[in-house]
C-alpha cells in the first residue's frame, strides 16, 4: 500500500501577518517561508539542523526552521529576518552587523541576527550556558566567551565570527527585541 | 575615498533578508523543482534504470536520465577549465561516487524529493581506486601545472648539497581532502524563452558560466544570460557551474517551465570539487647560522581520469625563501574520485602547511627563533627566476607582527608553559600569495542628475565588490559614494574574470578606473575649452552638455599582455602569530588569540579587507584542526558529508583575531596599486597553528588535521 | 521524505492509541525524526504530534523531581531546581546540540534520538540497524565515533545523547503510557538495549508506548561534573563524555556515580568504577584504578581505538577536578 499523505490546512502569523496555508504535510517551516510565502530571507544551508542559517523566532524563542513541519505551527507567532527591520529602518542588531561588518556573503546572516536576538532574551532570563562556571548562579555575566558559546549554533563559512561577536556586543546594550 | 573603511553598500539588503540570492528569484513565476539522483557506487555501469515508479509518483512532471537527455557537446580541452562544456547524463558509465544519474522534476519540492528515491537502479560494479596512501608509489608526472607553471623546478645538485648541509630536515606532511562548502549550496534556476535561456546560478564567474552553458548545449553566447547578483559564498567551488546548472537548463527546456535545482548539503560534497589530498615531503638543508642551502618540496596529490586538474602545491616554495639549491616537484596518483577543483588559496593553502611547518622544524633543530630563520632567508630577488620583486614587505610583516603579538614572550622550548590543565604554545608562519590579473571590463555612466551607474559582470561573493567599485567610481568621478549605483552579476554587463584567484577586486576596480578615465577624457574632449575647469567638475559638465548622460567602458588585459608581470615577481605577503592551549588530559586544542600582519599593496576598503583576511585566517585554523573529507576507501564516497560530520569552526572556537594591514601601493600591480587579499589570510595560518601546537606540547603532528587522537599517545601522563 | 498524514494530539490516551497503528510515530520537537525522514531512514506513514500535550511541567515529587517528557531541553537546563540540585543534568543538556535545537528538543525525544553512525545515515550502505541482516559497514570502515563498550559484531554504533548520560548517573526512572492506557515505570538504566544481534531494537518501548515523564530521585550528595570531550568547542556530539558525581569527606570517597557517553549503544553507567571508588581515599591511584575497572572490557575497532585512552583520561581528569588528588 502506498501511503497517502496529502495536504493539510494550517494558519500562523509571520511578522504579524496572518497566513492560511494548505500545505503538503511534509513541508518544513523553512520551505513554507521560502517557497510558499516567498520570504527568502531565511536561508537553507544544510536542511538538517546543522548550520543555523534557517533560524527564526517563535514566540521570541530561536529555533531552526528546517527541522520542524509547517503544520506543527498552528497559531504560532513567527518572526523572520524580514520582520525585524527594513533597509531604511534597521533593527539595532541589523545596524550593528552592518557597522561591524558582521558578514561577508550574507548567507548565514539572517540566522545569526535572529539567533542573536533570541540569545539575548535567554541571557536576560538568566539562562546558563555550557561555559557558565556555576550553572546555579542566579545571574550570568555575558562575556565574549559566553556570547561565542551561545552563538555556536550558527556557522559562518565566511568566518565573520569576530565581527559578529563585536556586533552583538554593540547591540546587546539596548536591543529592541 | 578608496581605502576608507566604508560599511558595505549592500549591507542593509543583506541584514534584512532582502538581498535576493540566485534560486530565490520569484519574478520569473512559479518554478518546478528538480532533485538530483546520484549514483551509489564509486565506479561501474548502470545495468538497469527504471524510472516508472518515479514518473508515476504524485506531482512528477519528468524524469531525465541518460536515456532522454539531449545531446551535449564534449569538452574542448583547449578551452579554459571552467568554461569547457560539461555534458551530464551522458551514458550508463559511472566514474565516481554520487555522479548524477537523473533529475526528477515535480510541481513541489516535497514531491520531487520523494520521487527521486523511487528511481530504481542496478549496477555492475568495477573495483575502483580510492586510496591515495595505498597507491602513493603509483604516480605520474603531469605535463605541466595548469598550463602555467613547470611541473618540476630543479636548481643545482639538490641531493648532493642537501647531504652536505650541516643541518637537515627530511619530513613528510599529509594534507587531507578539503571542501569549500559555501553556506549557500550550489543551485540554479533556469528559464527559457524561445531559444534563449536565462540562468540564475550561484557562480563566482559569470562569463565562464555563460561560456560553459553555451558550449555544452551548442548555443550562441547571445542566447545565454547568466545572472548572479548575490552569491552565498564560493571559495573556489563556484568558479565553475556544475551538474545542478546543466540539469536545470535541460529540464526547463524539456518541460517548458522554469526549473529550480538546489543541491542538498550532502550532494555538494561530490557535486563540486575538493582540494586534492596530498603527501608532501619537505627537505631542508641549512648552515648553522640558519641560511638555507637546500630547499626541497616534493608533492604527490590525488588526480582522476575525468579531469586534468593538478593543484600547484609545489609552486609556492619557488618564490618564498632564498636557497642556492632547490627542488620542487609535482606528482599525481590517479584515483576514481570526483574531479578536484580550486579550493580557497589553491597551492598555497596546502603547500604552506608543509613548508612553514618544515621551516619551524628547522628552527627548532637550529635552536633559532623561527622569525629570525625567516628573516635570515629573505631573498633579494625571486629565488628562482631572479626577477626583481615588484614590492615585497614580508620582513616588515614578520617584524611588525612579532612586536605587536609579543612574540618575545613565547616559550623558547616546547612543552614548558603549563597553566593548570592547559599546555600553552606560540607559533608563527609566513604567508605568500602570487598576484594575478585577467582580462576584465566595466562600464560607467554619469547621469545628468549627478548620479552614476557602474556595471560589470563581476560578482560579489562576500568580498565587498559592490562597495569597493562604488568607492573607486566615487573617487574617480568626484561624486559622493551614495550617488553611485553598482549593478553586478549579469552577463548583460561588460565581461570580466569574476571572483577567483583573489583577483576580482583589482581586476574590476582597475577596469572601472580606466572606464572613469575614459569617461572624463570623452567629456573633456566634447566640451568647449572655457568649460573645462568648471568648479563643479565632471558632474557639472555632464549636466550641462550631456542631456542623456555620458558613459564609457574600460578594460584591462590578461597578465601575459602586461609587461610588468613579465618583468617583476608580484605577490602579497604576510605573517601569522598564534597562541593556543592544549588540554593536557585530553589533547583538545583551543585557540587563544591570533594576529596576522599583511602586505598587499593598496587596500580598497580597510573594513572589508580586514574581514576577508580574518576569514582567511580562520580557514587556516580550520585546515589545521578540523577539516577532512573522509573517503571510505572501499566505495570511494565522502562519508562525512554534512555539517555535523565535516567539521569547521563554530563561534566558540574562534577567539579574538586581529588582522593588521601595512600601508602600501604596488605601482607594478595595476593603476590602483592594489593586490589580492581574498586568499592571503589562509596562506600559512594553518601552519602557524600547527607550530603552536608543537610549541605547547612538544608533539609534531605531520598528518592534518591535528585531532586529539594524534596527540593523545604522547601527552604527559596524568 | 515519504508522504504521511498528520494529527495534533490533544489527548494522551488517543495519542497512544493512534501511535500504536502500524507505520505511526510520535513527533515531539522533530529534530531527530525529521532529520531521518528527509533521508528516508525513518518512513512513518502517520505522525502523531505530541508536542502540545500537557507534559511540559517540571514538579517536585517528594525530595525528587518529575520532568514532563514534553519539557524542552532548554527549559529543563534553565530550571532553577535542576540547576541547584541536579547541576549534572543542566551541564549535560547545555553541552548538547545548539541553543536553537535545545529550544525545540523534548526530553522524551532526546532519549529516543538515534545513532549518528555515518553509515546509518547513508542509505546506500549496508547497515544492520536500518536493514536487519544487511551487514555493518562501520566494521572495517570509518568508525572513529563508534563504540568501545558493549558493542557486538552486528553493530558498533553509539547512543549520541548527552542528557541521557547524566540521567543514568542520576538513577532516573521513566514513566511510560502504553497503547492500551496502562502505565508503567522503568529505570532509565534498563531502557536502552545493547545491540547484540538486533541493533534495530534500541529500547524496551512497545509500539505506541509513550514516555510521559522522567522522574529523578533525590540527588546523591557530592559534586557534579559533566565533561564532554569533542574536536570543536561546541555544537558537536561527544567523542567521549563523563558524568560524575563524587562525594568526598576528609579524603575518603563516600559515594560516586560514574557514567560515560559516546562509548556504547546506550548511556553507559559504570558500576565497576563506582565500586572501586567507594570507600577509598581520594587519590590519583584510586581514580586510575576506577578508570581501569570502567574500561577493562573496552575494545577498539580501528579509528576509535583512541577512545579507550581518552575515556580513561577524561574520567581521571574529572575525578581530580571533583575530588582533588592527594
Ligand atoms: C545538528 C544536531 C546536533 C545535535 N547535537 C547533539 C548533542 O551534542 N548532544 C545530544 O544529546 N543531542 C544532540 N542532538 C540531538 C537532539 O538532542 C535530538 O535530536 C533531540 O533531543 C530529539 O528530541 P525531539 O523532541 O526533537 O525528538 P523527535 O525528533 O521529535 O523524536 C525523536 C524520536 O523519539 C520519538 N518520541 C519523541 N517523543 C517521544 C515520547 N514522549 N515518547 C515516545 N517516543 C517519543 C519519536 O517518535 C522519534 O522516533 C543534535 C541534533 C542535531 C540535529
Ligand atoms: S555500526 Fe550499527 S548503525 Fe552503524 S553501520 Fe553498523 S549496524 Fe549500522
Ligand atoms: S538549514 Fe536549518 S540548520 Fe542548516
Ligand atoms: S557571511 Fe557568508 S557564511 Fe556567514
Amino acid at each position: 500500500m502506498t501511503p497517502r499523505g496529502g495536504t493539510q490546512k494550517t494558519s500562523f502569523n509571520v511578522n504579524g501577518t496572518p497566513h492560511d496555508l494548505d500545505l503538503d504535510t511534509r513541508t518544513t517551516l523553512l520551505d513554507a517561508l521560502r517557497e510558499h510565502l516567498h520570504l527568502t530571507g531565511t536561508k537553507k544551508g544544510c536542511d538538517h539542523g546543522q548550520c543555523g542559517a534557517c533560524t527564526v523566532l517563535i514566540g521570541g524563542r530561536r529555533i531552526v526552521s528546517c527541522l520542524t513541519l509547517a503544520v506543527m505551527h498552528e497559531g504560532d507567532d513567527i518572526t523572520t529576518i524580514e520582520g525585524l527591520g527594513r533597509p531604511d529602518a534597521l533593527h539595532p542588531m541589523q545596524a550593528a552587523f552592518v557597522e561591524r561588518d558582521g558578514f561577508q556573503c550574507g548567507y548565514c546572516t539572517s540566522g545569526q541576527i535572529c539567533s542573536a536576538i533570541g540569545m539575548l532574551r535567554e541571557a536576560r532570563a538568566g539562562w546558563p550556558s555550557h561555559v557558565t562556571e556555576d550553572v546555579a548562579a542566579p545571574t550570568i555575566d555575558l562575556t565574549d566567551e559566553e556570547l561565542r558559546e551561545r552563538m555556536s549554533g550558527n556557522l559562518c563559512r565566511c568566518a565573520a565570527y569576530p565581527n559578529i561577536i563585536a556586533a552583538i556586543r554593540d547591540a546587546s546594550g539596548g536591543d529592541g527585541a | 575615498m578608496i581605502g576608507k573603511p566604508l560599511n558595505r553598500i549592500d549591507g542593509p539588503l543583506k541584514v534584512t533578508g532582502r538581498a535576493v540570492y540566485t534560486s530565490e528569484e520569484w519574478g520569473v513565476g512559479q518554478p518546478l523543482y528538480g532533485v538530483m539522483v546520484e549514483a551509489t557506487i564509486g565506479r561501474g555501469r548502470i545495468t538497469r534504470l527504471d524510472t516508472s515508479r518515479a514518473e508515476a509518483a504524485p506531482g512528477v512532471r519528468g524524469v531525465i536520465t541518460h536515456r532522454n537527455a539531449p545531446r551535449q557537446q564534449p569538452p574542448d580541452p583547449s578551452a579554459s577549465t571552467y568554461s569547457r562544456a560539461l555534458p551530464v547524463l551522458t551514458g550508463p558509465e559511472i566514474h565516481y561516487f554520487a555522479e548524477p544519474i537523473a533529475l526528477v522534476v515535480a510541481t513541489t519540492f516535497e514531491q520531487a524529493r520523494a520521487a527521486a528515491r523511487l528511481v530504481e537502479v542496478a549496477y555492475d560494479v568495477i573495483e575502483g581506486r580510492y586510496d591515495l596512501a595505498a597507491r602513493a608509489d603509483q604516480t605520474f608526472s603531469p605535463k605541466d601545472i595548469r598550463g602555467w607553471w613547470p611541473t618540476d623546478s630543479i636548481i643545482g645538485d639538490f641531493d648532493a648539497e642537501l647531504g652536505k648541509a650541516p643541518h637537515q630536515i627530511d619530513v613528510t606532511y599529509t594534507v587531507p581532502y578539503e571542501l569549500s562548502l559555501p553556506m549557500e549550496p550550489h543551485c540554479c534556476l533556469a528559464v527559457w524563452k524561445r531559444d534563449a535561456v536565462t540562468v540564475y546560478t550561484s557562480t563566482q564567474i559569470v562569463s565562464e558560466a555563460r561560456a560553459r552553458i553555451a558550449a555544452t548545449f551548442g548555443l550562441s553566447l547571445d542566447n545565454v544570460r547568466v545572472v548572479a547578483r548575490f552569491i552565498g559564498g564560493g571559495f573556489g567551488s563556484k568558479l565553475a557551474v556544475h551538474a545542478e546548472t546543466m540539469l536545470a537548463v535541460i529540464a526547463a527546456r524539456q518541460l517548458r517551465q522554469p526549473v529550480k535545482v538546489v543541491a542538498t548539503r550532502q550532494q555538494v560534497f561530490h557535486l563540486a570539487g575538493h582540494r586534492p589530498a596530498s603527501i608532501q615531503r619537505m627537505r631542508l638543508g641549512a648552515a648553522p647560522d640558519g641560511r638555507l642551502i637546500a630547499f626541497g618540496h616534493d608533492t604527490t596529490q590525488k588526480a582522476c581520469p575525468t579531469s586534468d586538474y593538478i593543484e600547484q602545491i609545489g609552486v609556492t616554495g619557488r618564490a618564498l625563501y632564498a636557497a642556492p639549491f632547490r627542488r620542487t616537484t609535482h606528482r599525481a596518483v590517479e584515483l576514481d574520485l570526483p574531479p578536484a577543483e580550486d579550493v580557497r588559496a589553491p597551492g598555497e593553502a596546502p603547500g604552506l602547511l608543509a613548508i612553514e611547518c618544515g621551516m619551524d622544524e628547522l628552527a627548532y633543530a637550529l635552536d633559532m627563533d623561527p622569525v629570525d630563520l625567516r628573516l635570515t632567508n629573505e631573498p633579494a630577488t625571486h629565488p628562482e627566476s631572479g626577477l626583481p620583486f615588484s614590492d615585497r614587505h614580508l620582513v616588515e610583516c614578520l617584524r611588525e607582527g612579532a612586536k605587536q603579538f609579543g612574540w618575545d614572550r613565547r616559550p623558547q622550548r616546547p612543552a614548558t608553559l603549563r597553566e593548570g590543565r592547559w599546555l600553552t604554545g606560540y607559533g608563527m608562519a609566513a604567508a605568500i600569495r602570487p598576484h594575478f590579473q585577467a582580462a576584465s571590463s566595466a562600464e560607467v555612466q554619469l547621469h545628468p542628475d549627478g548620479t552614476a551607474t557602474v556595471r560589470a559582470d563581476m560578482t560579489d561573493i562576500g568580498t565587498g565588490s559592490y562597495t569597493i567599485l562604488a568607492q573607486v567610481a566615487s573617487e574617480a568621478l568626484g561624486i559622493p559614494v551614495e550617488r553611485v549605483r553598482v549593478e553586478l552579476g549579469d552577463s548583460a554587463f561588460p565581461a570580466g574574470a569574476g571572483s577567483g584567484g583573489s583577483w576580482g577586486a583589482t581586476n574590476s576596480c582597475s577596469a572601472l578606473s580606466r572606464a572613469c578615465d575614459a569617461l572624463r577624457d570623452q567629456v573633456l574632449a566634447a566640451v568647449p575649452d572655457a568649460d573645462r575647469s568648471a568648479p563643479g567638475g565632471l558632474v557639472e559638465l555632464v549636466a550641462k552638455h550631456f542631456p542623456a548622460g555620458a558613459s564609457a567602458t574600460g578594460s584591462i588585459p590578461d597578465m601575459d599582455k602586461e609587461p610588468s608581470f613579465a618583468a617583476y615577481s608580484l605577490a602579497s605577503y604576510g605573517a601569522h602569530f598564534v597562541e593556543l592551549q592544549v588540554d593536557a588530559d585530553t589533547g583538545e586544542i583551543r585557540l587563544r588569540r591570533m594576529l596576522g600582519v599583511f602586505d598587499a599593496g593598496r587596500i580598497f576598503n580597510a573594513k572589508t579587507a580586514r574581514s576577508q583576511l580574518i576569514g582567511g585566517m580562520i580557514w587556516g585554523v580550520s585546515n589545521a584542526l578540523f577539516e577532512e573529507g573522509s573517503i571510505d576507501t572501499r566505495t570511494g564516497a565522502f562519508m562525512n558529508r554534512d555539517f555535523a560530520q565535516y567539521l569547521m569552526p563554530v563561534h566558540a572556537d574562534i577567539p579574538a583575531i586581529e588582522a593588521v594591514i601595512l600601508d602600501g601601493f604596488d605601482t607594478r600591480a595595476n593603476v590602483l596599486g592594489g593586490k589580492g587579499i581574498g586568499e592571503l589570510g589562509i596562506c600559512g595560518s594553518g601552519a602557524a597553528v600547527a607550530n603552536a601546537v608543537y610549541n605547547a606540547t612538544g608533539i609534531r603532528v605531520r598528518d592534518f588535521p591535528i585531532t586529539l587522537e594524534k596527540l593523545l599517545p604522547h601527552l604527559p601522563s596524568q | 521524505m515519504k508522504a504521511f498524514t498528520y494529527e495534533r494530539a490533544t489527548d494522551l490516551r488517543a495519542a497512544v492509541a493512534a501511535a500504536a497503528a502500524p507505520g505511526a510515530k510520535f513527533i515531539s520537537g522533530g529534530t531527530n525524526l525529521l532529520d531521518l525522514m528527509k533521508l528516508e531512514i525513518e518512513q512513518p506513514t502517520h505522525l502523531v504530534d505530541i508536542s502540545r500535550l500537557p507534559l511540559q511541567r517540571i514538579e517536585a515529587v517528594g525530595e525528587g523531581l518529575r520532568i514532563g517528557a514534553q519539557a524542552d531541553n532548554a527549559t529543563v537546563a534553565a530550571d532553577d531546581r535542576v540547576r541547584a540540585r541536579y547541576p549534572l543534568l543542566s551541564q549535560a543538556l547545555l553541552a548538547g546540540a545548539s541553543a536553537q535545537l535545545r529550544n525545540m528538543a523534548s526530553i522524551g525525544g532526546n532519549l529516543l534520538q538515534r545513532t549518528r553512525c555515518t553509515y546509518f545515515y547513508d542509505p546506500s550502505t549496508p547497515c544492520n540497524k536500518r536493514t536487519p541482516g544487511a551487514g555493518c559497514s562501520a566494521l572495517g570502515g570509518l568508525n572513529r565515533s563508534h563504540a568501545i563498550l558493549g558493542a557486538s559484531p552486528s553493530c558498533i554504533a553509539t547512543h549520541p545523547s548527552d542528557m541521557a548520560v547524566a540521567l543514568v548517573a542520576l538513577d532516573a526512572r521513566l514513566e511510560l503510557l502504553g497503547a492500551s492506557g496502562t502505565t508503567r515505570e522503568i529505570a532509565l538504566r534498563d531502557f536502552h538495549l545493547l545491540p547484540e544481534t538486533t541493533p534495530h531494537i534500541e529500547t524496551v518501548l512497545l509500539p505506541g508506548e509513550m514516555i510521559t515523564a522522567v522522574v529523578l530521585p533525590p540527588p546523591p550528595s557530592g559534586r557534579h561534573r559533566y565533561r564532554k570531550v569533542r574536536d570543536r568547542a561546541s555544537y558537536e556530539f561527544a567523542l567521549v563524555s563523563v558524568a560524575a558525581i563524587l562525594s568526598v569527606t576528609g579524603s575518603k570517597i563516600e559515594g560516586a556515580r560514574i557514567a560515560f557517553g559516546g562509548v556504547a549503544h546506550k548511556p553507559w553507567r559504570s558500576l565497576e568504577a563506582e565500586a572501586v571508588l567507594h570507600g577509598r581515599p581520594a587519590t590519583l591511584d584510586t581514580y586510575q584504578a576506577a578508570a581501569d575497572a570502567a574500561l577493562a572490557q573496552a575494545v577498539g575497532r580501528g579509528h576509535n581505538d583512541f577512545k579507550i585512552e581518552l575515556a580513561r583520561r577524561a574520567l581521571v581528569a574529572t575525578l581530580v577536578e571533583l575530588g582533588g588528588a592527594s
